[in-house]
């Protein structure tokens, strides 16, 4: 490792506030990234299979043979 | 081979193999940004003139090289799309757009971090900075034209003729280090000659490229796998998916 301390890594001389928020900010949006895709693909699936379901209770509980 | 395109027009064989990369790719995607992150930030010497701020360049390069890429990705598809009517070429085109602004906005953010310690200022209305800003908004208008849209075949349309419009602004960006006097530094690294930049610095940035462009591909792919899903909800290939992961 470079840096001899948690102090020196923390302050990098002075650059510490620069790196540090450009690193948090990266990780912050490529996090966001690879979320929204999944809840956006779950949520889909879920609403679909909600549909799925009453269009079967709807069916069962109507004329037996109908479907 | 051609069996190979037309398998590509349909969605639930899109859906299925982007499903396979997706496993491979994304957890070795995560490694490599995790551990191109920690190389950068904790093992690299500082460097000689710019000192310890210049660690920025591991996520401000390949964040700027990715988003520039992706637009090529975003603006081919919009062609593809308009010119063969391929629907697919419109989910690739639509996937893209988000990412390739976050992308965008991470370059634009680091770089102005970055340009406090190194120039004294967070912004300058510089040849570069100014193209990548339109760059950001070009992806934003994409997104945004297609909102705007109710027919969404409509909207297919305007945002593939703004892409391709807009790829006049990508050899400006290329260029914009040679052509105008300008505060950021041309590129260090180059496909011909020496490279200006020391081995123990291109390793890591090299890896932290590789890995954006990864994360870039996850990214699409997995857009896409959302997209498909919600446009193709009638048909039976995604209720079958929906009957079975739906539950959860």
């Amino acid at each position: 490792m470079y840096f001899d301390s948690f102090q020196a890594l923390l302050t990098m001389n002075g650059h510490g506030i620069y790196v540090w928020p450009a690193y948090l900010v990266t990780i912050v949006v490529i996090t966001a990234l690879l979320i929204a895709p999944m809840r956006r693909r779950s949520r889909v699936l879920r609403q679909l299979a909600g549909e799925l379901k009453r269009a079967q209770s709807a069916s069962d509980s109507g004329a037996k043979g109908e479907r | 081979m051609w069996t190979f395109f037309h398998k590509l027009g349909s969605p639930p064989w899109l859906y299925a193999i982007a499903g396979v990369v997706l496993r491979w790719l994304l957890p070795i995607t995560l490694i490599a940004l995790v551990g191109g992150m920690i190389w950068g930030v904790l093992f690299t010497a500082p460097d000689f003139r710019q000192g310890n701020s210049y660690r920025i360049i591991y996520v401000h390069v390949p964040a700027a090289v990715v988003a520039l890429a992706g637009y090529y990705v975003m603006a081919i598809a919009g062609a593809v799309s308009l010119i063969w009517r391929i629907k697919m070429a419109d989910v690739v085109m639509k996937a893209a757009a988000p990412v390739g602004a976050a992308l965008a906005f991470i370059a634009l953010f680091t770089g102005a971090v970055w340009g406090k310690p190194t120039w004294g200022t967070w912004w300058v209305w510089d040849a570069r900075i100014t193209s990548m800003l339109i760059l950001l908004f070009l992806y934003l208008g994409v997104i945004a034209l297609y909102e705007a849209f109710d027919n969404k075949e409509a909207a297919g349309k305007a945002c593939a003729v703004l892409s391709l419009v807009g790829m006049v602004n990508i050899p400006i960006i290329y260029k914009s280090v040679d052509w105008w006097y300008s505060l950021h530094q041309p590129a260090s690294i180059k496909f011909t000659g020496e490279s200006t930049i020391d081995p123990s610095m291109l390793y890591p940035l090299l890896l932290m490229i590789a890995a954006f462009y990864a994360l870039f591909t996850c990214c699409l792919l997995m857009n896409m796998r959302a997209e498909l899903l919600q446009r193709e909800s009638r048909t039976q290939w995604v209720k079958k998916i929906a009957a079975k992961e739906g539950k959860r």
